[in-house]
């Protein structure tokens, strides 16, 4: 670090403004939830915070709102989405990393970062016109007259099947993550040194033990930081499952029915709402959401910092 | 031998697991791909691009004001986020390289690239949408602004980083004040890098809707204002397939295929830079 700018005007200038622009990142942060707070005071007094999270209620005529059912739905479409994307996306990593022939292992990595940079509004619409029609013709009938009959289980499939429900905006977001999660987790694979893996294979090992108890338990920091990283980008994922959840505000054991997220709402209901207590209870969602995909993401960045400085020694 | 076997079979299963998720992966790509260029192309008129909106039922309607909309919107968000992001970059580079102020800046831009941009519309409705009482073209332009820093900061970072530091020190000693080396030895060696980082925040902000639709909103006239509402592909592409008219469907699909091959070429221009310049990675 030289210290030879400080004698230089034009250097001290420039690493001001230099500075001021790097602080912008900060400012936002500050800004956003200083505003979002404020925005939603009326609400926080109004309704609190716990009541808030826990009540059901979302009804503008009465001005009483909740954030539980949109909380619900958050959960729960990013669950399905999760369960369906981290075996898929683990399954890609290892086959670009440890199966595919070299010259195949380049355009399959392009290809899964190309689907990584379609914008959410196209899986959006492409869920409403063509995934939607197919869960409801093809996959949901198929699913109710299977798992349906099985007791407890049944319950998660009970309803008419209109395509609009947690079910297909789950998958919906399960294929935006893939990518996504897949790239971190090659990324991930590729630092397992290459000498261990051939210890390995020395010792007799097949592949998928060298996978599982080699490259595995060598990249599990960075894999799992990479899952987390995808929770916390589909908790906040709007337009992909904008289109086919259908923004009903209620708390439904079935898979098959329509429900919101926070940013479905936020969608909706943001440019509509006509009362200070509504725009509010909106800000309040905001909030909500801002905090726990921070937090969430700040988990995920510490568990890849941790992978990294791991293989940095 | 029988457990040899045994663990043969076991890894043959899980290997064909793997390739069937990959083929899974694959298979969405072509299907959604197909689909929007299919659906796209079937609904590219010269109209879509040379008229504005007609009411439904009518025909020859189009987006030119969709597309004008768009193009400013992004343009403005480049002209404010690039230069912030680029010096802001440059700062955690160059002049505060290795301190702890660097690493929390860095870290924290790495969070708000993944932050909802929802959040972040509603965040630029409150400070530049309610004071001023509408809907309004540069509240849309500064909110995917917002969402282009962090990315541009970051990328900057790492490549200014990329640059050797003797190279750096070989301009101190012939005497080089640090601004003239950042600007003409630093900025030159990583202007392909930060090129690329530029064009993939391009591709990134020019797909996003959810920061639109209470900033910007939507206008249905041909617009150039930028303190009115204004029209954006991607917000009319929203409306336009929840709506119920099947003229609005086939538009929504060929906006989308002209959003989609943007978005894909500025991605794999970046990669084309990024390799042609770093060698392949």
């Amino acid at each position: 670090m030289p210290v030879l700018f400080k004698k230089n005007p034009i250097d001290v200038t420039f690493s001001i403004i230099t500075g001021l622009a790097s602080l912008s990142v900060l400012v936002f942060i500050i800004g956003i939830l200083y505003v979002l707070f404020t925005e939603s005071s009326p609400a926080i007094e109004k309704f609190g915070v716990l009541k808030f999270l826990t009540s059901t209620d979302w009804d503008p005529v009465r001005e009483s709102f909740g954030a539980a059912t949109s909380l619900y739905g958050t959960a729960i479409v990013t669950a399905i989405s999760l369960i369906i994307a981290i075996p898929a996306a683990i399954g890609i990593a290892v086959f670009i990393t440890e199966i595919a022939p070299d010259f195949l292992k380049s355009p399959i990595g392009i290809a899964i970062e190309l689907l990584a940079a379609i914008p959410s509004i196209i899986y959006g619409m492409w869920g409403l016109f063509i995934l939607a029609p197919i869960m409801t013709d093809y996959i949901e009938p198929a699913l109710q007259s299977t798992l349906g009959h099985i007791p407890l289980i049944g319950i998660l499939f009970e309803g008419t099947p209109m395509g609009i429900d947690l079910l297909t905006a789950g998958i919906i977001l399960s294929i935006m993550i893939i990518p996504f999660t897949a790239s971190i987790s090659r990324d991930a694979f590729n630092l397992t040194p290459e000498i261990v893996k051939e210890s390995a294979y020395a010792l007799g090992a097949t592949k998928w033990e060298v996978v599982k108890n080699v490259v595995i338990p060598y990249s599990k920091l960075g894999v799992f930081g990479g899952i987390v990283l995808s929770l916390g980008r589909a908790l906040g994922e709007t337009m992909a499952v904008a289109f086919v959840l259908g923004n009903n505000h209620q708390i439904t054991t079935s898979l098959l029915d329509a429900a919101a997220t926070i940013t479905v709402t936020l969608a909706n209901e943001f440019t509509e709402a006509d009362s200070d207590i509504y725009l509010a209870s909106l800000f309040y969602l905001a909030l909500i959401l801002f905090v726990l995909s921070f937090i969430t993401l700040a988990i995920a960045k510490f568990f890849l910092l941790r992978a990294e400085r791991r293989f940095s020694r | 031998m029988k457990r040899e076997r045994k663990r043969k079979i076991e890894s043959f299963i899980a290997l064909s697991l793997s390739t069937l998720a990959a083929l899974l992966g694959l298979f969405w790509l072509v299907f959604i791909l197909g689909d929007v260029l299919i659906k796209g192309i079937e609904a590219l008129t010269p109209a879509l691009f040379l008229n504005d909106p007609v009411p439904p039922g009518m025909a020859g309607g189009g987006l030119r004001n969709a597309f004008v909309g768009q193009l400013m919107i992004t343009f403005f968000a480049t002209l404010i986020g690039v230069p912030i992001g680029v010096l802001g970059g440059t700062f955690l580079a160059e002049y505060a390289r290795g301190r702890k102020v660097a690493r929390l800046i860095s870290v924290l831009s790495d969070i708000m690239v993944s932050v909802p941009s929802i959040v972040i519309g509603t965040f630029i409705y409150a400070i530049l949408v309610k004071p001023v009482g509408h809907f309004n073209g540069w509240a849309g332009a500064v909110a995917l602004a917002i969402i282009m820093i962090p990315v541009v900061l970051r990328t900057t970072e790492d490549m200014l980083s990329l640059v050797p530091w003797t190279l750096r020190e070989a301009a101190f000693a012939l005497g080089a004040p640090y601004y003239k080396v950042i600007i003409q030895v630093v900025y030159r060696g990583a202007a392909a890098g930060i090129l690329t980082g530029i064009l993939l925040s391009i591709a990134r902000v020019a797909g996003e809707t959810a920061p639109l639709l209470f900033t910007s909103f939507n206008n249905s006239y041909f617009s150039t204002n930028m303190n009115e509402p204004i029209a954006s592909l991607t917000v009319s592409i929203f409306q336009y397939a929840m709506g119920p008219y099947d003229s609005w469907h086939a538009q929504a699909w060929a906006a989308s295929l002209m959003i989609t091959v943007f978005i894909l070429m500025l991605t794999i221009l970046g990669r084309v830079i990024i390799r042609w310049r770093y060698g392949k990675r």
